[in-house]
């Protein structure tokens, strides 16, 4: 194994010894991915950054006119908890809640999520489908992205050297807007997703016409991935059983997943994405 | 190269050398002869390795000892009673059968006091939620549910 501990004070810090060892340097926020691959030896640091000290990355803040703004250290359980969650953003807290076990909910970081960068990250689809932005602070500053331009790959992001990520910013939605998180596994929530959806969208509300809709399907592409087909489909168009029908099968026929995988066959995925889509849009629209 | 470093577990402090990839259930078993919390998957699915770190639940198979500075870890051990009397937890477990190979057990009964610390008097939901993160191969989860409850 033989890495060596590294413990930044501040965001400076941690973004110096991020360049100075950039390459052979991994962050630790919570660990429960990290570690992990480290006894696979799937990745091999020299050096582990832990930024758990680094104070003021740790809260779920929201007002009227920024929207929300979480820190990169929450963890999963605190957004499972949050009562302000539940009311504004629920789809976080479905997508928190249905992450794992309590033991690693403690523990996992909302940053930790992202930057792991798995095509079926809990807390990325929710956030893309509410178009979430994330603030990285790295050598030459900050900047601000858009989650859906974040992912490049599998554990893979747009993280250049000495980056790290700060802050999740989700604006506040339009009236009428309602979301949700649906999730496919095995056995409950402790499995990794063989498929999820999320779902935001908004409605008018006495014409029951979709407004605006974002559809984000997990484990069906290298990163999470815009069904923007089966958007289309829905916008502008009266929300009812044949255009949610309509929309789950494009949604099902745009999933690209890889013939073979671990936990289903490429079939049952598109299939179940065609199922999870229809589900999703029937709740969000309240059937 | 070995790191100095303070673990307080049990409310005790223990100086130790320890390499900085070691993890706190390597560093519990080995170091401390702690050998109550128990090594499954070694990747955060089955739980076997639970002990509570500043009161929360942890898979400790996951967690560097390196972070575990500074905290309070509780393990299995110190939910025995001084004068030796077992926690109501262990009674129930014993009484309600929900014991067989013992492996899941000891961290089961972390996730079960994590739960009570929390939430005295859970539904049968709740129980099953907060174990849902230990898996168990004997007993098919029945009398562990069944103890749990019984202990208020």
């Amino acid at each position: 194994m033989g890495f060596d501990y590294l413990e930044p004070a501040t965001i400076e810090e941690a973004v110096s010894l991020l360049s100075k060892y950039n390459g052979k340097a991994k962050v630790i926020a919570g660990g429960t991915d990290l570690m992990v691959q480290v006894m696979n030896k799937r990745v091999k640091p020299e050096y582990v950054v832990d930024i758990e000290h680094i104070p003021g990355l740790d809260y779920i803040k929201y007002d009227e006119k920024q929207g929300l703004r979480i820190g990169t250290l929450t963890t999963i359980e605190a957004l499972k908890k949050s009562a302000e969650l539940r009311q504004r953003y629920p789809i976080i807290s479905q997508a928190a809640s249905q992450f794992g076990s309590r033991a690693i909910r403690n523990v996992a970081t909302v940053g930790g999520n992202l930057c792991n960068a798995a095509p079926t990250a809990n807390t990325a689809q929710p956030l893309i489908a509410l178009s979430a932005r994330v603030k990285i602070v790295g050598p030459s500053g900050e900047r601000v992205v858009p989650l859906e331009d974040f992912f490049i790959s599998v554990g893979s992001t747009i993280l250049e050297r000495g980056e790290l990520l700060v802050e999740i910013q989700v604006p506040v939605p339009p009236h009428n807007t309602r979301g949700v998180y649906l999730k496919h596994s095995v056995r409950g929530i402790i499995d990794l997703p063989i498929v999820s959806v999320a779902v935001v969208s908004t409605l008018e509300p006495e014409s029951g016409v979709c407004r605006d809709i974002r559809i984000v399907l997990g484990s069906v592409a290298p990163t999470p991935m815009r069904a923007r087909k089966a958007e289309e489909i829905m916008k502008g168009r009266k929300v009812d059983e044949a255009s949610i029908n309509r929309s789950a099968e494009v949604a099902s026929h745009e999933a690209h997943p890889r013939p073979s995988s671990i936990r289903a066959s490429a079939q049952y995925k598109k299939e179940m994405i065609g199922v999870l889509t229809r589900r999703a849009l029937r709740e969000v629209a309240g059937k | 190269m070995k790191k100095a470093i303070r673990l307080r577990v049990n409310g005790i402090d223990n100086d130790l050398l320890v390499e900085p990839w070691w993890s706190l259930v390597y560093v519990l078993r080995e170091e401390l002869n702690l050998t109550g919390t128990k090594i499954g998957c070694e990747t955060g699915n089955c739980g076997a390795c639970s002990v509570l770190v500043d009161g929360e639940l942890v898979n400790s198979c996951l967690y560097p000892a390196m972070k575990a500075r500074d905290k309070d870890i509780l393990t299995i051990e110190k939910l025995r009673g001084e004068n030796g009397e077992l926690h109501a937890l262990q009674k129930a477990f014993i009484e309600h059968s929900a014991v067989q190979c013992g492996y899941c057990t000891p961290g089961v009964i972390m996730a079960a006091k994590a739960l009570l610390d929390e939430n005295p008097a859970p539904t049968e939901e709740e129980v099953r939620e907060a174990i849902s993160g230990n898996l168990c191969r004997c007993t098919g989860y029945a009398k562990i549910v069944k103890a749990i409850m019984a202990v208020k």
